[in-house]
């Protein structure tokens, strides 16, 4: 089976025999039929079922608790509260997940966890959860960026102290960076014509369609097994054993499949909780999360209230880019706002200065989203664009050809690029039949760009040959974007074996080597690098046996196409030395483990086509092309997938998602009616192009394309809305009844 | 754990609430009186989210789609008579009915998805009593009629009458609405309803708005405009309606003097809050557009109309 070619697709310049095919992922049948096991869906003989009480206070001190009703109801048999959870220092790095998780003095945020229980059902769990009396002192809430800043706020968090600043104070700024280059008003000076604007954005989720779940059971030896979703089982571990105050020998993590993270699976939630309330119990507990759970207490990406000033002469050429960016992190510290500085780079910018201020609020605790932080950068800095382009009345694809990064150019941070495919990505999209097709009557075409760096990290890798010569690769990568395949199509690839005589396993803590978080569209780069230089070795050692078997020296034999081959002698396949495998040194297996430098980074052009109902200020998404570069595209499909999910997040925060919260901090839309998540119905088929500018640092040239494409679409939209009605949009959602007053206002100035 | 519980209808138990299928009108209404904390049931579509968000869970549940006469749909004599349970995706895949009230059968078909559809009814949808349910000013411009049962016989009442206010209807204890009554409509009529999503679909009104026209020729001999969503129930917009009556189609279009009327009583009618979904000046104007919008599609139907 394969699935259909999509014809709009680049060859990719190398000619391979499995890297670029489509086979079905080998997790695919077990997913569409429903099989694979989701953390949910484990159930434990004599297992109970985990419930939390949640303050409903945005900020209060917990005066007292009182367990002793919800211990006394039918069912219940453990309780936990702050008191049980190892006490750490605030400069530990876990320190903010742990309190997030349960809180100990204070409620940071409504929906703060401040106790659990377990019982046998999880009706029983949830009486006796709504059984616990909370004592609160309400205290001052600070809920937005503005309300963060002012001075004389209170303080959101007590144990929050600015990042990078050494000071000793408690505050509500998380971080603040100051970087740049150059000039900035010498490069205004320059500029012919300088634009500067205000951009707001709301808090979005990830919207991960499975709700955080795990199951527990702490036995008598003082060791705990976990069941858990999440994109790093390793991380899972850590963080499980820094909030429990535990060493890490005493936490096994088994993944289960995992439905959908997009960053908001990087933390924990749930896991040390469970733990304890399985040690109390002397049971397995198992915690669901529900939808409104996940909503309010897990995973929003920032809001930011971000200014920027650009200067552009005559002709197009940026000279200065300025910008202060802030990021609410919510209750905690956190580095959204430097990412989101990082991200604004992929123009020449002779002269640039940026601040990135991180704020705390008695909001949800953040968490990372698909490129965190850059698509509300773009948002920024691509309208701005957009508009030089459209005053300057120029071709917006021109414009950022003219400016565009390419390697060697410095990064918002001063080191240079390495290769990257901007300029072709560019081109792709100036080439495309949409660009090139007629704007449809009424509507509007807006064109954006956007990047993600990539990222490397640790990650190991052992390929066993069986001894009928089929292969398993075992990983410790979450599989959340078709891994599984990508890796076996690479080793493949390498040892000269059909994909579907390849197994591709994830394994749990205790049966491969450490291996970091799925994160930074890093699993398929460095994961998978991992996976190759496990073949490697294990092509020697293949070498080596059929030298062995055949009597000749090793030198004599070469790997071909997944034979060892001796002139002058019938090659010898796979199937044939692991048959012989017991009499030539024994089972064939090779470990790779690696810190992968030289993640290249990602680029992304779209361009979409909206009408704008000027009456009732619906957008209407006509068409809609994403073009990005993959490096090496190893499962086109998976890649064309990444394109497209990432294109209809971004659409969905452009367009309608947004955390409403009421006066007291309470969030209001807290479930999938309210919150507006683009249905199917309301988007048109993402057309992906495929760029392909191999990555010099990865052996088949892969560069992560799991997150840059959430990045160019909220700019996108919002240039294309522009060209359908003239007007600006500088806050998120765009949705109608702000649209619509937009429009109004628009049309009365 | 679920088990049987002896007696005529079937009847479940689990830990917190009984579920029971009569099929029978006097069966369900003998269920009724037997247990104050109870509730009847079509679709639950609306009843389960509400158990899920918290509201407290009845002592008894009866369904009422078991009842042949609830889930029936027959048209005599120049009436259409439709079982209060009926699935409204038996309606939307009804032609005769479809086509001869389209815009109702269009309201009908806005709810929820197509998995909802199928378990949907307009009893569940108007008793919910939402100012936001998509086939009541459909129902109200259509003058439809309620069937109610109780113990003391059956009444009829205008559907309009039912919804008092936000989740509070008119009938009594004990009473439940069994079927709707629809006369044919006149001669040359025509339906239409729009409402206003920020998506395409699976949501919530913001804005309803229901038209209902005959034409006599080319003007507009009768009509009635209702407005959902911008207020504790449907509104009807009377100034709307009389703009209508005695304005002309030209090619098929209302002039745009009548249109602006229309929009403006609709707009003027509208009394809606500021909330999650929408604000106070974007439901108004909203209003206006989609009675004005809906007016010129029912107005275009009932010339279509043989």
């Amino acid at each position: 089976m394969t699935v259909t070619e999509n014809p709009r697709t680049t060859e990719h310049p190398r000619t391979y025999k499995y890297v670029g095919t489509r086979p079905v992922r080998h997790d695919g049948l077990d997913k569409v039929t429903g099989k694979a096991r989701f953390a949910a869906d484990l159930d434990m003989t004599g297992q109970l079922r985990g419930a939390f009480v949640r303050s409903p206070h945005a900020h209060a001190r917990i005066v007292s608790i009182d367990t002793s009703r919800a211990e006394a109801m039918p069912g219940v048999k453990a309780v936990v509260t702050g008191d049980d959870f190892a006490e750490l220092d605030p400069t530990h790095p876990e320190f903010d997940t742990a309190v997030n998780l349960m809180a100990r003095t204070e409620s940071l945020y409504s929906g703060h966890v401040v106790a659990a229980v377990a019982a046998v059902t999880a009706s029983q769990a949830a009486a006796a959860a709504a059984a616990v009396e909370v004592e609160y002192e309400p205290l001052p809430a600070v809920l937005t960026i503005d309300e963060a800043i002012a001075e004389g706020a209170p303080i959101a968090n007590p144990t929050n102290r600015t990042l990078f600043s050494g000071d000793t104070e408690p505050s509500n700024l998380a971080s603040v960076n100051e970087f740049g280059r150059g000039d900035v008003e010498a490069g205004f000076e320059a500029a012919d014509i300088v634009i500067e604007r205000e951009f707001r954005t709301v808090a979005v989720h990830q919207g991960y369609i499975e709700p955080h779940a795990c199951v527990a059971d702490c036995g008598q030896d003082g060791k705990a097994t976990i069941w858990a979703s999440s994109q790093g089982h390793f991380a899972v571990r850590a963080k499980t054993a820094a909030a429990l105050g535990w060493s890490t020998d005493r936490i096994k993590v088994i993944p289960a499949e995992i439905g959908g993270g997009f960053g908001g699976k990087t933390t924990i939630y749930l896991e040390p909780v469970a733990v304890l309330l399985s040690q109390k119990a002397a049971r397995p507990v198992k915690i669901v999360m529900s939808r409104e759970e996940v909503l309010r207490a897990t995973g929003p990406a920032p809001a930011t209230k971000i200014t920027a000033k650009i200067g552009a002469t005559n002709d197009g050429e940026i000279t200065t880019l300025q910008s202060t960016m802030h990021f609410d992190n919510g209750s905690t510290k956190g580095f959204s706002a430097l990412t989101g500085a990082m991200s604004v780079a992929s123009y020449k910018l002779p002269n640039l200065q940026l601040k990135a201020i991180g704020t705390v609020t008695n909001t949800a605790r953040s968490a990372a989203y698909r490129a965190p932080s850059a698509p509300q950068a773009a948002f920024a800095v691509e309208t701005l664009i957009d508009e030089l382009a459209q005053r300057l009345d120029m071709d917006p694809i021109d414009i950022r050809l003219q400016n565009a990064v390419v390697e060697g150019d410095a990064t918002a941070m001063g080191a240079p690029h390495p290769k990257i495919g901007f300029v072709e990505t560019l081109e792709a999209i100036k080439n495309s039949e949409h660009y090139n097709s007629p704007v449809p009557q009424g509507a509007g075409r807006g064109v954006a760009t956007g990047f993600w760096f990539n990222i490397g990290e640790q990650s190991s890798a052992t390929v066993n040959l069986n001894e009928d010569g089929t292969a398993t690769v075992i990983t410790g990568s979450p599989d959340i974007g078709g891994s599984r395949a990508s890796m076996a199509l690479m080793a493949a690839e390498e040892l000269g074996l059909a994909v579907d005589r390849i197994t591709p396993v994830v394994a749990d803590t205790e049966s491969v080597g450490f291996t970091d978080i799925t994160e930074g569209s890093r699993a398929t780069f460095a994961t998978g690098m991992a996976v190759v230089n496990a073949c490697r070795e294990l092509i020697e050692e293949l070498k080596q046996r059929a030298a062995t078997i055949k009597g000749v020296d090793v030198a004599e034999v070469d790997w071909v196409d997944g034979a060892a081959v001796i002139e002058g002698q019938d090659p010898l396949t796979i199937p044939e030395i692991t048959a012989k495998a017991k009499n030539s040194g024994g089972p064939l297996t090779a470990t790779a483990s690696l810190n992968a430098a030289g993640a290249g980074p990602s680029f992304a052009v779209h361009v979409a086509d909206v009408a704008v109902d000027e009456e009732t200020g619906q957008t209407t998404i006509l068409r809609y092309t994403a073009a990005q570069d993959a490096g090496t595209a190893i499962h086109p499909s998976y890649v064309e997938g990444q394109i497209q999910g990432g294109s209809v997040q971004g659409i969905g925060w452009a367009l309608n998602e947004e955390y409403i919260y009421d006066p007291d901090g309470v969030m209001e839309n807290a479930s999938f009616l309210d919150y507006r998540m683009p249905v199917a119905s309301d988007l048109p088929m993402i057309d992906a192009i495929i760029v392909e500018v191999p990555n010099p640092s990865h052996p088949y040239g892969v560069r992560g394309v799991g997150e840059t494409g959430i990045v160019p679409p909220i700019p996108t939209l919002a240039n294309a809305i522009a060209a359908a009605t003239g007007v600006r949009m500088t806050s998120l959602p765009m949705s109608p009844p702000r649209l619509l007053a937009a429009i109004s206002e628009n049309a009365g100035g | 754990m679920a088990g049987c519980v002896a007696g005529r209808a079937a009847q479940y138990v689990t830990d917190f609430m009984r579920y029971a299928a009569p099929t029978t009108v006097d069966e369900a209404l003998e269920l009724v009186q037997s247990e104050p904390d109870s509730r009847v049931f079509a679709g639950a579509t609306d009843l389960i989210p509400q158990i899920r968000a918290g509201r407290p869970e009845p002592a008894l549940l009866i369904d009422l789609k078991r009842i042949e006469r609830l889930v029936a749909v027959s048209h005599n004599n120049g009436t259409w008579t439709v079982g209060a349970a009926t699935p409204t995706s038996a309606l939307t895949a009804n032609t005769e009915f479809s086509s001869m009230f389209p815009g109702l059968s269009e309201a009908s078909g806005l709810i929820g998805s197509d998995q909802i559809q199928n378990r949907s009814s307009w009893g569940g949808n108007l008793c919910n009593a939402s100012p936001a349910a998509d086939s009541v000013p459909a129902l109200i411009v259509n003058d439809a009629t309620a069937v109610i049962a109780s113990n003391s016989g059956e009444r009829t009442a205008s559907v309009a009458e039912v919804v008092t206010g936000p989740g509070q209807t008119s009938l009594s204890d004990g009473e439940f609405i069994i079927e709707f009554q629809l006369d044919d409509p006149p001669a040359n009529s025509g339906d239409a309803y729009l409402r206003l999503i920020p998506r395409t679909e699976m949501d919530i009104a913001v804005v309803g708005a229901a038209v209902q026209l005959t034409m006599d020729g080319d003007t507009v001999a009768s009509a009635r405009v209702a407005l959902g969503a911008v207020a504790p129930t449907i509104v009807r917009v009377p100034d709307a309606e009389a703009a209508l009556v005695g304005s002309r189609l030209n090619n098929g279009t209302l002039d745009d003097g009548t249109l602006a009327a229309v929009a403006a009583a609709a707009s003027a009618d509208a009394s809606p809050i500021d909330d999650k979904r929408g604000t106070v000046q974007y439901r108004r104007q909203v209003a206006g557009v989609l009675a004005k919008r809906a007016a010129q599609t029912a107005a275009q139907r009932a010339q279509g109309a043989s």
